[in-house]
C-alpha cells in the first residue's frame, strides 16, 4: 500500500470512505487504487507537465452537498437536465419534455443499483487512459445523468446537460454523466459547465459518450466561471463504433484553472470525430486542452481545430495526440491549434504529437502562436475603424473560425455573442 | 488640399523618402509615376498612417492641418482613403460586417448618426451594382480568396461607400482586365468633385486615358523629380525613367 501523505490526498481518502457507502464499491475501489497508487500528478507526469494540478488542488474543500432554491438562468433553447453542486436535480430539469426514445436516469440511482452492464458503461474502461484525475472522478463520483437515446431515434431539440456550481462556500464536486446512443441514433447535446459563485470550487466532471454503429452526436460544450479560485477538470471520454460520428465544438471562457481533456477511441471502421473549439483566457487564468484521439480501426477520420486567445498573464496549453494503432489503415487525421496572444505577458504551450503504428495513413498537425496580424490591423484602421474595434473584429473572426462547420445556428449566434461580450470586457 | 513639404521617411534603418514635396489641390487628380522601389507605396502609407512608416522630417497637411500625429482611423475619418496596391485578406471578418463597421466608425468620428441597416444595405447594393461587385463576393469574408481584380474592385467599392476627400489609388489598375479597368475608372470619375482630390499611382498611361489627370508627377529615388500636365505621362511612356535616374547619379 502506498501512503497518501499530502493534505489533498488525505482529504480525497476521506471522500472515498464516504462515497464507498453509496454503492458501486467494485468500480470505485478499482478507480481508487488506480488513483492512489500514483496520487495527484505533478509536473513530471508528461500529460500534466504544463498544468500544475497538484499545486492547484493542494487543499480540497469539503464535498459538495446539493442545495435547494437556486435559480439558474436558461441560455439555450433546450431540454435541460441540471446537475447542481454535484447532484442531479430532476426538480430543475425538464424531464417531461424528453421525447420518446430518450431515457434519463440519475447516476446516483444507477450506482446504488449496481447493475453490472450499467457499471461497465459508467467505467468505460475500454477507452484506455491512466489519467489520475479521471480515476479520481470514478472513485468519488457523486451523481450525474445517464442519457440514453434509443436505436434509430432522432432527437431534434438539443438536450442540455448543465453542470453548475452555486455554493458560496468552498466545495469539491465530482460528477459523471453519460450519453449513450443506440444504433443510428442522432442527437445534439449541449454540455454546460457553469459557476454561479466566486467561491473556491474544485470541480471534477466527466462526460462519457458511447456511440453505437452509425450513431451521430453533435456535442457543444461551454465552460465559464466567475473566479480565479475555480479549479475545474472536465474529461470527455468517447467510444465510437463503426460509422459513428462525434462532432464536438467547445467554447471555453477561462476562469481560474481549467483543464479539458478528451480521450476518444475510434473502435469501429469509418468512425469519425471532430473536436473544435475556442478558448478565451485573461487575467491569471490557465486553460488547458489536452486530447488523445486513438484510431483503433481502419478508415477512421479525425479533425481537430482549436483557437486560443490569450490576454493579460493568462496561460494556454494545447496537447494533442493522434494515435494510429497497427491495422488502422487509411486513417485520416488533421490536428491544428492556432493562438493569438493579445498581451506580451500571456503564454501558450503547444504540444501536438503523432504516434503512428500503421503505414498507410494520412496524418498531420500544425500549431501556430503569434500576435494579431499588423497588415490586417492597418487595413481595418485605415478604413476608419478605431484600433480597439479593429482588434475585436479580428479576434472574433479568429475565434469563430473554430466553429466553421457548426450547423446549429442558435449555437453559432451564441458563440458570437459570447465572444463579443468577452472582448468588450477587455481592460487594457 | 494635400500639402507635403520636404518629407523624409525611414523604414527601419533605411531612408526611403528623401525630401519629397508635393501639393494637390481640391478637385485635382494628380498622377504619380515612377520606377519600382522608388517609394510610391511608402508615400501612400505615410499619408494614411501606417505603423513603421514614420516621418523623420518635413510635414504632411490636409486642408492646413498637420496629420502626422493622427492614427490611421482618425485620418480616415478626416477623409483620407487608400486603395491598397495589395489589399489584405481577412478570412475571419465578413465583408458586410466590415463595411458597416467602417462606414459607421467614420460617421461617429464626424459626429454623424450611424446608418440604419436598410439604408446601409441600399448603399452597398447600389454601389456594388455600379462596380460589378457580385452579391456572392459580398457574402464572403473580406477579400478572402478574391482574385487580384476582384480585390481591386472591392477597394473601389469601399471608396464609393466611404466618399473620401482625398483618395490615393496605389496601382489600382494592376491586375484588372480591360473591362474591369473601365468599370473602375468610371467609378473614380463618378466621384470626381470640386471638393475631392485624387492621387493616382500607376505605371501605365492606359489608366490615365480613362482617368484624365490634371497633373502628372515623376517620382524617383524618394522625391518628386518633375511635375507637369498629362503630356508628361506620354513622354514617360516613350522615354522611360532614364533621365531621372541619371539626374540623381550626376
Ligand atoms: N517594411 C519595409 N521594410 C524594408 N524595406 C521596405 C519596407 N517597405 C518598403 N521598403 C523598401 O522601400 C522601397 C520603396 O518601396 P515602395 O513599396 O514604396 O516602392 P514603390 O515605388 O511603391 O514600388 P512599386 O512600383 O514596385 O510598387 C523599396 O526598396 C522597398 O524594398
Ligand atoms: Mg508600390
Amino acid at each position: 500500500m502506498v501512503k497518501l501523505a499530502s493534505e489533498a490526498e488525505a482529504a480525497f481518502s476521506s471522500f472515498y470512505e464516504e462515497m464507498k457507502t453509496k454503492g458501486a464499491t467494485g468500480l470505485r475501489s478499482a478507480a481508487w487504487d488506480a488513483f492512489s497508487s500514483k496520487g495527484l500528478p505533478n509536473r513530471r507526469v508528461e500529460s500534466w507537465h504544463y498544468t500544475d494540478i497538484k499545486a492547484a488542488m493542494s487543499k480540497p474543500a469539503p464535498l459538495a452537498i446539493g442545495r435547494a432554491g437556486v435559480e439558474t438562468a436558461r441560455t439555450h433553447d433546450s431540454i435541460r437536465l441540471v446537475v447542481l453542486d454535484g447532484i442531479f436535480r430532476p426538480d430543475l430539469s425538464n424531464l417531461s419534455a424528453l421525447p420518446e426514445g430518450v431515457k434519463v436516469q440519475s447516476v446516483r440511482d444507477a450506482l446504488a443499483q449496481g447493475t453490472p452492464g450499467v457499471m461497465a458503461l459508467i467505467a468505460s474502461a475500454d477507452v484506455q487512459t491512466d489519467d489520475a484525475l479521471l480515476s479520481l472522478n470514478a472513485a468519488l463520483m457523486q451523481d450525474g445523468v445517464i442519457l440514453r437515446v434509443g436505436g434509430g431515434v432522432t432527437v431534434e431539440q438539443p438536450i442540455e446537460l448543465a453542470s453548475i456550481t452555486s455554493s458560496d462556500e468552498a466545495q469539491s464536486s465530482f460528477t459523471r454523466s453519460l450519453v449513450i446512443m443506440g444504433k443510428d441514433a442522432r442527437a445534439t447535446v449541449i454540455e454546460t459547465a457553469g459557476a454561479l459563485s466566486a467561491a473556491s470550487i474544485q470541480d471534477n466532471q466527466a462526460l462519457i459518450v458511447r456511440l453505437a454503429q452509425g450513431a451521430s452526436l453533435n456535442l457543444f460544450s461551454h465552460a465559464t466561471g466567475q473566479s480565479e479560485a475555480l479549479v475545474r477538470v472536465m474529461s470527455l471520454v468517447a467510444h465510437l463504433d463503426e460509422r459513428a460520428t462525434l462532432s464536438a465544438y467547445s467554447l471555453i471562457e477561462g476562469a481560474g484553472l481549467l483543464r479539458r481533456q478528451i480521450f476518444a477511441r475510434l473502435d469501429g471502421e469509418r468512425a469519425r470525430v471532430a473536436f473544435n473549439g475556442a478558448t478565451l483566457a485573461r487575467g491569471r487564468s490557465h486553460a488547458d486542452t489536452t486530447l488523445i484521439v486513438d484510431h483503433a480501426k481502419p478508415n477512421g477520420e479525425s479533425r481537430e481545430r482549436f483557437r486560443n486567445i490569450l490576454d493579460d498573464t493568462s496561460v494556454g496549453v494545447f496537447q494533442g495526440k493522434i494515435i494510429v494503432r497497427p491495422g488502422a489503415q487509411k486513417t485520416d487525421g488533421v490536428m491544428q491549434s492556432k493562438t493569438v496572444l493579445i498581451s506580451d505577458s500571456a503564454t501558450m504551450n503547444n504540444k501536438p504529437e503523432l504516434e503512428i503504428f500503421a503505414d498507410d495513413v494520412q496524418c498531420g498537425h500544425g500549431a501556430t502562436c503569434g500576435r494579431l496580424d499588423k497588415d490586417q490591423l492597418f487595413y481595418l484602421t485605415a478604413r476608419g475603424i478605431p484600433r480597439k474595434e479593429a482588434e475585436s473584429l479580428l479576434i472574433e473572426g479568429f475565434a469563430i473560425e473554430a466553429f466553421d462547420g457548426l450547423e446549429n445556428e442558435a449555437l453559432r449566434n451564441f458563440v458570437s455573442e459570447r465572444v463579443t461580450k468577452w472582448m468588450s470586457g477587455r481592460t487594457a | 488640399m494635400l500639402e507635403i513639404k520636404d518629407l523624409h521617411v525611414s523604414v527601419g534603418e533605411r531612408e526611403i523618402l528623401k525630401g519629397l514635396t508635393l501639393s494637390v489641390k481640391a478637385g485635382e487628380v494628380a498622377a504619380i509615376m515612377g520606377p519600382n522601389g522608388t517609394g510610391k507605396s511608402t508615400l501612400s502609407y505615410v499619408i494614411s498612417g501606417r505603423e513603421g512608416y514614420e516621418a523623420t522630417q518635413g510635414e504632411v497637411r490636409l486642408n492646413g492641418e498637420n496629420i502626422l500625429d493622427l492614427d490611421p482611423a482618425e485620418r480616415a475619418a478626416k477623409g483620407i482613403f487608400l486603395a491598397f496596391q495589395y489589399p489584405v485578406e481577412i478570412p475571419g471578418v465578413a465583408t458586410m460586417t466590415f463595411l458597416k463597421a467602417a462606414m459607421n466608425a467614420q460617421r461617429r468620428a464626424r459626429g454623424e448618426e450611424e446608418l440604419a441597416t436598410p439604408d446601409f444595405m441600399k448603399r452597398v447594393k447600389d454601389a456594388s451594382a455600379q462596380l460589378g461587385v457580385s452579391q456572392e463576393m459580398l457574402r464572403r469574408p473580406l477579400n478572402a480568396g478574391f482574385s487580384g481584380g476582384e480585390k481591386k474592385r472591392m477597394e473601389i467599392l469601399q471608396m464609393a461607400l466611404l466618399q473620401p476627400r482625398l483618395a490615393i489609388l496605389d496601382e489600382t489598375d494592376s491586375g484588372l482586365d480591360i473591362d474591369a479597368l473601365r468599370v473602375v475608372a468610371d467609378g473614380v470619375n463618378a466621384l470626381r468633385a470640386p471638393e475631392r482630390a485624387f492621387v493616382v499611382i500607376t505605371h501605365y498611361q492606359r489608366l490615365l486615358e480613362y482617368i484624365r489627370p490634371d497633373t502628372v508627377h515623376v517620382m524617383a529615388q524618394g522625391r518628386i523629380m518633375r511635375s507637369g500636365g498629362p503630356e508628361l505621362a506620354l513622354e514617360l511612356e516613350e522615354r522611360g525613367y532614364q533621365d531621372y535616374i541619371a539626374q540623381e547619379a550626376a
